[in-house]
Order: structure tokens, then sequence, then C-alpha cells
């Protein structure tokens, strides 16, 4: 069955979703974004609401829609006339780590399970520059594309009642940090000082779809300086423009 | 400003709105009142705006003390509710006078009740909502101990008969009007024909965010891609479980969508409890 993308069609009284081709790729992340971006801005009147994930968008208003099919045809023809200019840059974060076997409690369990040193599992999770596709699951949760293929591995058969706010884990071929302390069932190698959520400043997240993420590995004392500085304000996330 | 005191907390009591709107982005979920038919007729009867907040109760009532005079108005489930002991009824106006004490008593129908009170209720606004949600909002629940702040306007009201003619059908009916979800059609017949024509019973797992259906739908779909939900998605879960999305729900997941509740879907929903039963009617958009 061969379909057309991106597909569009309503889903239930008050949403319009809109698919694209089922992958997960980078590149079409970006096609996404500005198709998201587009519809933001063309369909500002209608109060509504656009989310992106890997290959969808969601546009949910704020009411029952009266007319779907007026409200469909809407959003095709605002597609259909898109005039598409691929961003070519987007935000690069240096985001900081502490891999200390006392945050890492699943480091081990991994470097036995595919045979790889502690080190070597630090240097192939800091290498990578990762994609963030979009945030979901909880306030702030950040989806990371891009894992070393070599650190996949199955999520904890019975999840977690507890992981701390700031761990960082790894769920099948994706990785990310838990914006707070939630249950969870991802395997967890080490624990970020930073806020990625902050409820009382506007936008509560920094870090967005399109942008990218590179971990860089710290040391317990530099963990808790970092902490510190955070929690006075006072901390300099480091961030540059990325092309590609 | 007025005051309640909370005498008793009863089960699982928040404050809500018609929920929080353009935060979802970051993963924040909409919240906002479960049934929102009955919110609205709340405001309605009380003069106010729709959007004001209304304390949303869960089928064991509190026990509240009103320290300044107000009028009040209680719409949705059938929980006997009293004032000074005396009983009152649903979709009236109500008057409270100081020290007036509102309590609860047995569920006659349905699953929530809400509180609606002249001018709404004073409480935190994040994110451009007053509606509880832990992590977001500093309350999560009511608690014995806690109070809560109200408006203490002196206008005239524009009726002290004010009442609402409303239909409390819905309080009983089990059809639960659906649309097909995107993954509806990679259901075979048998699954499609079981999940519109055979009745579910709400399972314990019932809460703001998800109510889980006991019968099991045989499953053999793949998880999908993670993908958009909204308040109102039906998942099915490898084990066959199907879950009922409601307002507090995640913004995205990875089960498929099997159907999409209507608005009207959702507030019937919202009335049911453990042990209910509901029969899914697939309507067309129209």
């Amino acid at each position: 069955m061969s379909e057309q993308f991106p597909q569009i069609r309503p889903m239930g009284d008050r949403a319009i979703l809109i698919d694209f081709k089922q992958i997960i790729d980078k590149n079409l992340l970006k096609t996404v974004l500005n198709y998201k971006e587009i519809l933001e801005i063309e369909l500002v009147e209608e109060k509504v609401e656009v989310i992106n994930t890997y290959c969808s968008l969601l546009i949910i208003y704020s009411y029952t829609i009266e007319n779907i099919y007026d409200a469909v045809l809407a959003v095709k023809a605002c597609i259909n006339s898109a005039n598409i200019v691929k961003n070519t840059h987007s935000k690069l974060y240096h985001v900081p780590v502490c891999y200390d076997a006392e945050f890492g409690m699943d480091l081990d369990l991994i470097s036995k399970e595919k045979n790889i040193s502690i080190p070597e599992i630090i240097q192939l999770h800091t290498a990578p520059i990762y994609t963030v596709y979009f945030l979901g699951f909880l306030p702030g949760f950040l989806y990371l594309g891009g894992l070393d293929e070599k650190l996949k591995i199955s999520r904890k058969e019975t999840p977690r009642l507890k992981v701390e706010k700031g761990a960082v884990g790894i769920g099948e071929n994706q990785t990310g940090i838990y914006p707070k302390t939630s249950p969870g069932g991802w395997q967890i190698i080490g624990n970020s000082p930073l806020n990625f959520f902050d409820k009382n400043t506007n936008p509560p997240c920094v870090i967005l779809p399109g942008d990218k993420v590179k971990f860089y590995s710290i040391s317990k004392k530099d963990y808790l300086e970092i902490l510190e500085e955070v929690e006075e304000e006072k901390f300099q996330l480091k961030s540059e423009i990325y092309h590609g | 400003m007025g005051k309640i005191s909370i005498l008793h907390p009863g089960l699982y009591s928040t404050i809500q709105d018609l929920g929080r709107f353009n935060f979802r982005k970051f993963g924040v979920p909409q919240s906002g009142v479960m049934d929102s038919y009955a919110a609205k007729m709340c405001n309605l009867i009380l003069g106010n705006s729709e959007e004001k907040s209304v304390l949303e109760i869960t089928q064991l009532g509190p026990k509240l003390k009103f320290l300044e005079a107000t009028s009040i108005s209680i719409c949705g489930a059938h929980l006997s509710p009293k004032i000074n002991n005396y009983a009152v009824q649903n979709n009236k106006l109500l008057q409270i006078n100081k020290e007036d004490v509102l309590s609860f008593g047995k569920r006659e129908l349905g699953c929530r009740v809400y509180l609606g009170i002249e001018g709404g209720f004073i409480s935190e606004k994040i994110m451009g909502s007053f509606s509880w949600y832990k992590g977001i909002t500093n309350h999560e629940t009511l608690h014995k101990g806690l109070t809560l702040d109200y408006n203490t306007s002196k206008k005239q009201l524009f009726n002290r008969n004010a009442s609402a003619k409303i239909d409390s059908e819905y309080l009983k009916i089990k059809t639960i009007e659906a649309y097909k979800g995107p993954e509806y059609n990679l259901l075979s017949s048998a699954q499609q024909k079981k999940i519109s024509c055979e009745s579910f019973q709400i399972d314990k797992n019932n809460n703001r965010m998800a109510i889980q259906l006991q019968e099991l739908l045989k499953n053999s779909l793949k998880p999908i891609i993670t993908g958009p939900v909204l308040p109102g998605t039906v998942q099915l879960t490898p084990s066959g479980k199907l879950i009922v999305l409601m307002r507090d729900c995640q913004t995205t997941g990875g089960y498929p969508r099997v159907l999409q509740l209507s608005e009207n879907g959702i507030i019937t929903m919202a009335q049911k409890v453990m042990g209910d039963e509901v029969l899914f009617e697939l309507i067309e958009i129209k």
C-alpha cells in the first residue's frame, strides 16, 4: 500500500493529525519542524497548539471543531502552499554529566552485558552530537536520537519506582535525562546537575526540538560545584550555533 | 477574600479550570476538568465566565467550612450534598452564610461532582491555568489543614433563584462516542467488531491520567514510533489492555491509538466508576 505523505486527517473532534513517513530521521525532523512553524503562523487566529513527535504533527484546538472538513482543508492548503526554506543551523548545547558509580548504577550491568569497559561506555556516550526530536513523557523530558549502536540496551524488566532528578539513562536506542524524580525503566549511567524544566520561567525549557546536545564527563567535585551554581542561578549553559 | 477550611479532604479533590494550553510542547499535560459539561454548568448558574476555576470532587466528597458568605453551585455526579446537614440539590444556586458547612453523603450517580463558587477560587496560576497537577502547581490534592481562597465581591446576583436545566441522562448512559483512532485500521475485523459491539468494564486503575478497561482485546499489533496523544485517545497495549487517556495524560505515546473519544465521550467517561460498563459507539466525522 503506497500512501501519500504528509497524510492529513482529523483525530477526534478537537485535533488534526499530520503523519510524515514513519521513520526516525534527523533530516525528516527538519521538514516536520518547518511545517510546524508555518502552521503556527498560519493558524495563529485559530487558537491552536501544534506539537511534533519524530514524524508527526498534531494540531490541537482549544475547542470542539465545528466543521472538521473545512479545518482539514485549511490545513491542507497551508501544507501545500508552504514554501519550505530549510533551516540549516540549530543550537548545540554542552551538557555536563557525572558518570560516577554513585549515579550510574547500571554502568556495571551494561559493561558486563555488552562487554565494554566503563570508560569506553562514557567515551561512546559523550562522543555523538544528539538531536532533540521532541519533549514528552514528563515535563522537560528530551527525546534524544543518535545513540551509538553499541550502547543500545533494553529497558529494565521492572521499572524502578524512583529514578533521581537529573538521571541520564538509556532505553533501547534512545538516551535522555529525567527532569524530575519519577518512576522509570531506563538503564541509568550518570546524572546531570542541570535543571531541564523550570515551571517559573517562560519558556520553562531552554533546549527545544531541533536543537543538538553533546554530553561531557565531569567529576563528582565538578558536579557538586555546578549543582551549587545552578541553585544560585549562576551557571552558564554552554551553547553554540551548529551547522548541519 | 473569603476562605474555606477543609474539615475533611474527601477522596481526591483538586482545583481545575479548562486546562493548560500551549505548554504541551514542553511535555506539560493539558489537565483541566474531567467533565467539562458539569463544570461549565456550575459557572453558568453562578453567572461566572466558563473559565473560572472549580473544585473537582471524586466519589467521596470533602467537608468544607465557609468562613464568609458567598454563593455556590454543585453540578455533575450526585453525591448527596448537604449544607449544615440539610440536603441540598445539584444544579441550583445555593446561598452560603458565614460558618456554613458543606458536606457530601452517599454516592447516588456518577463519579465526579463540581463545586463552583461566585467569582471562582483564588489559586496560583501557573502556565496560564489554575489546574492542580503534581510538579506544576504547589498543590496536588485537597488535604486537611489547607484553606481555599475565594473572591467575595459584593455584587448583586442577577438571579437568586438561578438554576440550569441540566440533562443528567449522560450520568447513566453506557455508550461512549468515539471516532476511529489513527491505528484503528490496523486492527483485524474481529478486533474491530469486538471493540464496537462488546461492553467493557472500568478497571480499578482509573484516575485523571487514564482509565483502564478490564476486558482484554487480544492484540498482535506492534508498538508505533512514539507519536502524539491527547485526552480521549484510546491506546491498546501489547497485553491487550485498552487505556483511555484522560485530561492529565502525557503528550506522547508509543502504543497504537485505536480510538479517539469525542468531547462528549470524554465527558461521559469522566463520570464512570470502577465496575461500570461502557460500550463504544463509533461515529463518523461530521
